[in-house]
């Protein structure tokens, strides 16, 4: 067997694989984040709640309705979009002339009653979500094994990913989004309903968390906390890639995905910390991210 | 100022009876060590404009350096205290230096960041007991002299802090440096302006900040003879926001009537209603944001008829 550093080729491209899978949740949720931030000056605290929903979502639907996982796939995004579009009516709405600040501490409040909530309803213990039939199994590529469900999440987020880019940036839709985060009354003087613009993009923001949560149930155990810590590595993303930009959020969140895979390899004990180490580094040397304006 | 006097007054009897009244002293020295470290924070937040979200970071870093100096080191209860604070302000610095580069939410998301980081830190390194944390810190004495077995003898040792800590903070708000804080606060490009290096006004506020937090952290560590994972964690840097957002930033006693409030709610409600405690806490954090935002005593200085020189820091 070949190895490097006197580890196996084959256990270095497994972590590089899962590194790869965690990259794409965290692409997806900073990717959100980073859009919701654009349009609305909120930082969503609440992002890794909804993720943790998302996949809530789905295991109860398969337990209790019989709901598939190409079903789940669909609807668990809307309903969680839909809370999410009841979120910014409710309470974010009136935050808006504030600090955003403001934003920050009550999608902090808002994370606790959910993750709260979950827990008390469900229990602490993680419940393990079974991977779609059609999906089971694993390539033999040769040189390694590559189980087909992560190839798929890797395949499928990036596809959102990247279909999320090209609608914002190549768009008429895009170009209106852009146009209400550069100047949103003067926008809504040509005539666009901007609140009607701001309350989808917070929904689809937390669709796409949600999606990553239906995603990763079959990969993860399915816990009340799923998302808390999660949601502090994805800040972090953000603020590697350049909060503005969303090439940033969608590149920066795979390769640190990688990072922390190959950290794993190299020196486990480090794999906790090695995006918050490099997100330091970025400070010092780029404060405004490695994607964004200064 | 009257009211705010006989306030004082009241406030200051009660905390002198309090062994006297029957209250269970731990919890009240509880209370004290969070009413330390919200006022800390509140140096921090209200005075300066910084959201830190990751302040749980210095009080737990400064618990696990006491807690394992007392124990693991025999080391005497005071030298392991300050020894505490030293390492909080020392790394209040660090994440200071990195954090004070961006404003606002980068700031908060920042020491969001390096906080889960130094959890981390906490969590793997080898002599912090991991999952368990340190336990069986002894109290030992005060100069050999006093036992701080005695309840009551560490209750006036923490209340002797409480006040030294209060008072501490009221003077460098009420100096020509709070003044700059609070300047550069309101209005970041005026200071600028004007000629003040505000970063380094900042950075002192933080690291301030951060040792004043460590104090509490360290007085924590004694007064209950653990330090967890649960003293380092974001449940923990949201649990001081809160405190500090419900009693009112930017007052004084805001941040202690706060603590007061939460350790209570933390206390009692969970006999109660057990784990809905989180989601309880989580509904009062919604409710200060939406309908609450200037907290307790905030709120009540806004009833009272407006002075002829108004200050926005309040003289309660």
């Amino acid at each position: 067997m070949t190895e490097i550093f006197g580890i196996p080729v084959a256990v270095i491209l497994g972590q590089l694989t899962l590194g790869l899978v965690n990259g794409s949740f965290y692409a997806m949720l900073s990717l959100g984040l980073a859009v919701i931030f654009g349009l609305m000056g909120v930082v969503n605290f609440a992002h890794g709640a909804f993720y943790a929903l998302g996949a809530f979502a789905a295991l109860l639907g398969l337990q209790w309705l019989g709901v598939n996982y190409w079903a789940a796939l669909v609807l668990s995004p809307l309903a969680v979009g839909l809370l999410g579009i009841l979120v910014e009516r409710l309470f974010l709405r009136q935050l808006y002339k504030l600090d955003p600040l403001y934003g920050l501490l009550m999608t902090f409040g808002l994370a606790l009653v959910i993750e709260g909530s979950l827990h008390q309803f469900f229990g602490a213990s993680g419940r393990s979500y079974p991977v779609p039939a059609a999906l089971g199994g694993v390539i033999n590529l040769g040189f390694m094994i590559l189980p087909i469900y992560r190839a798929w999440v890797i395949v499928v987020s990036i596809a959102v990913c990247f279909t999320t880019w090209f609608v914002i940036e190549r768009t008429r839709l895009g170009a209106t989004l852009r146009a209400a985060t550069e100047n949103a009354p003067l926008l809504q003087a040509f005539g666009v309903n901007v609140p009607l613009l701001v309350v989808a993009t917070y929904g689809g923001g937390v669709a796409l968390a949600a999606l990553a949560g239906v995603l990763s149930a079959p990969v993860i155990l399915v816990t009340s906390q799923m998302g808390s810590s999660l949601v502090i590595i994805v800040f972090a993303v953000v603020v590697i890639g350049g909060m503005g930009s969303i090439l940033g959020a969608i590149v920066s969140g795979l390769a640190l995905g990688v990072v922390e895979g190959f950290t794993k390899v190299i020196y486990p004990e480090a794999s906790n910390i090695v995006v918050f180490v490099i997100m330091a580094l970025v400070l010092i040397l780029r404060p405004a991210g490695l994607f964004g304006k200064a | 100022m009257r009211t705010a006097s006989v306030f004082y007054a009241l406030a200051g009897l009660f905390a002198l009876c309090v062994p006297l009244l029957g209250i269970y002293p731990v919890f009240m020295m509880k209370l004290l060590c969070f009413a330390m470290f919200a006022c800390a924070y509140n140096l921090l937040l209200g005075f300066s404009g910084m959201l830190s979200f990751g302040h749980a970071a210095f009080f737990g870093s400064a618990a696990y350096a006491s807690a394992w100096l007392a124990t693991a080191r025999g080391w005497g209860t005071v030298p392991a205290m300050l020894t505490g604070v030293a390492v909080s302000a020392f790394l209040g610095l660090v994440v200071g230096v990195i954090a004070i580069r961006r404003r606002g939410i980068y700031f908060a998301m920042i020491t969001l960041a390096l906080a889960q980081l130094i959890y981390f830190v906490c969590l793997e390194a080898p002599f912090t007991g991991g999952e368990n944390g340190l336990q069986g810190v002894p109290r030992g004495s005060l100069f050999g002299v006093l036992q701080l077995k005695s309840d009551v003898v560490m209750y006036y040792l923490v209340l002797g802090a409480f006040l030294a800590e209060f008072a501490v903070i009221r003077r460098v708000v009420q100096s020509p440096f709070g003044q700059v804080l609070k300047a550069v606060r309101d209005n970041e490009l005026r200071a600028v302006s004007l000629g003040y290096d505000i970063n380094r006004y900042r950075l002192v506020a933080f690291v301030l900040s951060a040792a004043l937090a460590g104090l509490a952290g360290s007085l924590k560590a004694l007064v209950l003879g653990f330090a967890t994972l649960s003293d380092v964690q974001q449940a923990n840097s949201g649990e001081v926001i809160l405190m500090t957002l419900l009693g009112g930033t930017g007052t004084f006693f805001g941040p202690v009537i706060g603590a007061a409030i939460v350790v209570t709610l933390q206390e009692y409600l969970s006999d109660i209603v057990g784990g809905w405690v989180t989601v309880i806490i989580g509904a009062v954090f919604i409710a200060c944001v939406l309908a609450f935002r200037r907290g307790i005593v905030g709120e009540l200085a806004a009833l009272r008829p407006r002075r002829s020189s108004t200050s926005h820091d309040g003289g309660t």
